[in-house]
């Protein structure tokens, strides 16, 4: 009797330790940016490509960066979210292009000329937005994916929360869900806007 | 019941999920740009560096491999910046400062030991001490009931055992 109570003890607890550790997500890694400053960029603007784009030009406004490009599957997913939301509210909605090219891996990149490759990632960014709509106050260029490690990217999408001090108070990784716009992200803008 | 056999499943659904990295946009090797690190992989002491480097940090994209091993578009770009700071002379403690920072103690294949990392450090040993500590005290216990059943019978259940056993034999 008491040999039973051990074993099925035992067996509880590996199942309760099981359904626990399963149930967590392995892509939900924990970002060490966030409490830390924006990584600073200067990067080409899509819309109007001789100008440039920095963290510094957002300060005094909470805004949001989004991670995209147009070979990510999962951001077609959260696309129509993102364009609702920017509908609905008047904060900022940076698109950070993350190796619109590179990214894609259907180009031989070894053979392909920097200026060549940046017409092209500008062309099919630009394709994107007018199929898919353009949610985005404005979209920036990281054809190298440089920035985007600055910024700890490793699965696009991803997006970021930045407060009027350029602090990074939140990132998500993965497309953005109803959920957690509506349970983590508005009450965070909500309450970084005061 | 079926709520949790629901829940298993879920559980199953996201971990093949995450296998096929259906989840994460970067995916997929690119021979292409591994000709091209080959080409630039001219240096034999940096390379020896830089193998020894990605070794030590997990491609975020692949979790289970390191950068080394990956052929995740992003684990070439972590090589590739790794090449560059080991060519403008950045220490090996520079290099992986550099990675922490971006992408957190979930990139180093060898965890710090620290606070939120005791138990991972210290439980196996833990779970050593108990086992030894339960296994000798089940031998002593085991020791002392075969003295014991060894033991030869008292007088008075020598006569009580003879007498059982006659009882037995007249019938």
């Amino acid at each position: 009797m008491n040999r039973y109570f051990w074993i099925l003890g035992g067996f509880a607890a590996l199942v309760a330790l099981l359904a626990v550790g399963l149930n967590l997500n392995p892509r939900d890694v924990p970002s060490p940016l966030v409490g830390k400053p924006a990584p600073a960029f200067a990067l080409n603007v899509l819309a109007k490509p001789e100008t440039t784009l920095a963290p510094k030009d957002m300060q005094g406004k909470v805004w949001l960066l989004n991670v995209w490009a147009s070979w990510c599957v999962s951001c077609r997913q959260e696309h129509p979210i993102l364009v609702e939301f920017s509908k609905k509210t008047d904060v900022p909605l940076i698109g950070l292009n993350y190796k619109e090219v590179r990214g894609d891996g259907g180009f031989d990149m070894g053979k392909m000329p920097a200026d060549e490759e940046k017409r092209l990632a500008f062309q099919r960014a630009n394709k994107w937005l007018a199929d898919h709509g353009d949610p985005y106050t404005l979209t920036v260029m990281d054809l190298d994916g440089r920035v985007g490690i600055d910024y700890g990217v490793y699965g696009v999408p991803e997006t970021y929360v930045i407060d009027k001090a350029g602090i990074i108070r939140m990132k998500h990784t993965g497309p953005i869900t109803p959920d957690v716009l509506g349970k983590k992200i508005m009450p965070l803008l909500a309450e970084l806007g005061k | 019941m079926s709520a949790v056999l629901r829940r298993w499943a879920q559980c199953c659904a996201v971990v093949c999920l995450a296998i096929f990295g259906q989840f994460s946009g970067v995916t997929g090797a690119d021979a292409a740009s591994i000709a091209t690190e080959a080409a630039l992989a001219a240096d034999p002491v940096a390379e020896k560096r830089l193998l020894a480097l990605s070794e030590e940090l997990r491609c975020l994209v692949c979790q289970n491999q390191n950068i080394a091993d990956s052929n995740a578009e992003l684990a070439q770009d972590l090589r590739r910046e790794i090449r560059g700071m080991i060519a403008t002379g950045k220490s090996d403690k520079e290099i992986i400062d550099f990675m922490v920072a971006r992408y957190g103690d979930f990139v180093l294949y060898r965890p710090p030991v620290q606070g939120n990392t005791l138990l991972l450090w210290g439980g196996p040993l833990v779970l050593m001490v108990l086992g030894l500590f339960l296994l000798v005290r089940y031998l002593r216990q085991r020791t002392r009931r075969v003295v014991e059943t060894e033991r030869p019978l008292s007088a008075d259940d020598a006569r009580r055992a003879e007498a059982l056993l006659n009882e037995s034999d007249s019938k």
